[in-house]
Order: C-alpha cells, then structure tokens, then sequence
C-alpha cells in the first residue's frame, strides 16, 4: 500500500483515505464565453499521460477533503513531493534529476 | 473514568448494554449528542469559539474541549462541535448570531452518525485491525481527531485518554463498524 503525505494535516496515510484528480496545474479559461470549442476540449479532455514524473491532484477524501498536488513517478509510483493546492508547479526536470531519473 | 477528555460529553449510553466486554477491550455505545458540521474563514474563528464556548482548533487533528463542549479539527476550515443533546437550539442560534455578518455554514448533523467508546488496553489493537493509522501514544497523543476509513467505511476516530478511543460512524454504517470490531475482537478471546 502507498502512503501517501498530506500537506494539510501533516501526517502520512494509506492511500485508502485519498482519490487522485488526475493532472494538475491545467488552468480553466479565464473567460469562458470567450474560449472556443478549441479551448473547452483542450481543457477538458487532453492531458499529456506523462510516463515519468508528473504533477498530479489529489484529494484527500476520507481525512481534511482537501485536494493538494502532489509529483508522482507514474512508472515506479513513488511519491517525490507534495504541495498544497494553489502553489506553483514545482521544477519537475530538477525532481527528476534528484531522483537520479 | 474520570481523566478523559471530554467525559463530560462523551457518556455511554445507559439503556444500551455493551457491544462488548472483555477483560483488556470493551465496546459501548455513545449517548446521543448534539454534533455540528461548521465551515468558516479564518476571520471567523476567533467569534465562533467564543459562542460555541470552546475555541476552535486551528492546528491540525487536534481538538478543544470546554465546559460540555468539544471542537474537533477536520480541515483547514472545517470543525465538528460537540454538546449534550438538549443544548441544540441553544448552541445553534448562539453561533448563527456571533455569525451572522460573517459568510459561514453551520448544519446539525446530530442524526447522521453514531458513536461507540472503545476503551481498554487493546483498544488500538483493536481499531488497528481495520484501521491502517499508528495508534501509539507519540503518534497519536491522547486529544487527536481525524477521519479516516475503516475497513470500507468512513469513521472518525478521537483520542480520549490513553486507551480510549471514540469512534464515529454514520448511523447505517454503524453496525458493519461495530459488528466487525466484536468479531475482531474474538481472536483475543480465543487467545
């Protein structure tokens, strides 16, 4: 079992008590009734399916319901980083080389 | 039972008898209370606690406990508040007015879950066999709140003295929780 380290309680879980959100940092059109239909499917469907490190969100369901972000090897599933919701992405190629990926 | 948290609040309910009742673990149900859900900014807290009667708990799974009353951490915004049953109205009108310029939800959840006292010296042995937290006393000091799951279920679970837990589960939960637990806790009688 994962555990998995929630930044707003600030303790480590099992993965039990969380739910992924899928890719993170994927920002709504500012002005949707401006976007185009271009724009929804871009922000509503394409995502880069990323084999490697990614940023992905995650909700910590069954503890604060908080979502927060968190940087995942989607080939090994280890856990590199976690940051709360609203923060910056962090340098996913200086995580990678850290990991010695 | 007199040094735990809260045990002025927290009662075993009388007309029930124990779920169960072994020489290190025992089950009993929880008396019914008075339990709200309230969400606030960080502005607010300071006027909430002073109407609900116990400041709210601003640092992560911890809890404040005041004269008949508990306010338990459950996120970064949210807190479930704790009183006997009768002082709904009372509790309830207090805050909505203390809050009444202030963009906030309070809701009764009284109804929605039940509560069991798991107490004695297998008590986190016990829990430990659906719950995947550790239970000892540095990593769970006496006062801790948090939700998490059991087995499938969703439940909170509060620390209220050093081997004694109180378990919350939604009421059409309850008894998969509690059922569980008794049947896990053969496995001490067998031994």
């Amino acid at each position: 079992m994962l555990l998995i380290y929630c930044p707003y309680c600030g303790v480590e879980r099992p993965e039990t008590e969380f739910q992924c959100g899928g890719e993170a940092h994927i920002a709504r059109p500012a002005d949707p009734g401006q976007a185009s239909e271009e724009d929804w499917v871009e922000f509503l469907y394409m995502r880069t399916n990323t084999k490697g490190i990614a940023a992905e969100r995650w909700r910590h369901t069954n503890g604060c319901g908080r979502f927060f972000n968190a940087v995942r090897d989607t080939v090994s599933d280890k856990f590199l980083k976690f940051y709360k919701a609203g923060e910056t992405m962090p340098d996913l190629e200086a995580i990678a080389k850290e990991a010695g990926k | 039972m007199s040094e735990l948290l809260a045990n002025d609040l927290i009662t075993p309910d009388a007309g029930e008898s124990p779920l169960l009742s072994l020489g290190n673990v025992s089950i009993l149900k929880g008396a019914p209370l008075t339990r709200l859900s309230l969400r606030l900014r960080e502005a607010s807290v300071k006027d909430a606690g002073k109407a609900f009667g116990a400041s709210l708990p601003v640092k992560a799974l911890t809890c404040e406990v005041g004269d008949k009353r508990a306010a338990l951490w459950m996120g970064p915004d949210e807190w479930t508040l704790l009183a006997p049953e009768d002082d709904l109205q009372s509790v309830f009108n207090s805050i909505e007015t203390a809050l009444k310029d202030q963009p906030h939800a309070l809701v009764d959840i009284s109804e929605r879950s039940e509560s069991i006292i798991v107490s004695g010296e297998k008590a986190a042995w016990l829990l430990n066999t659906g719950i995947f937290i550790d239970f000892s006393l540095e990593a769970f000091p006496v006062g801790m709140v948090t939700r998490t799951v059991f087995h499938k279920s969703p439940v909170m679970v509060w620390r209220t003295g050093p081997d004694t837990f109180v378990v919350e589960a939604w009421v059409s939960f309850m008894d998969y929780v509690a059922g569980l637990l008794v049947q896990a806790a053969q496995e001490l009688q067998a031994a």
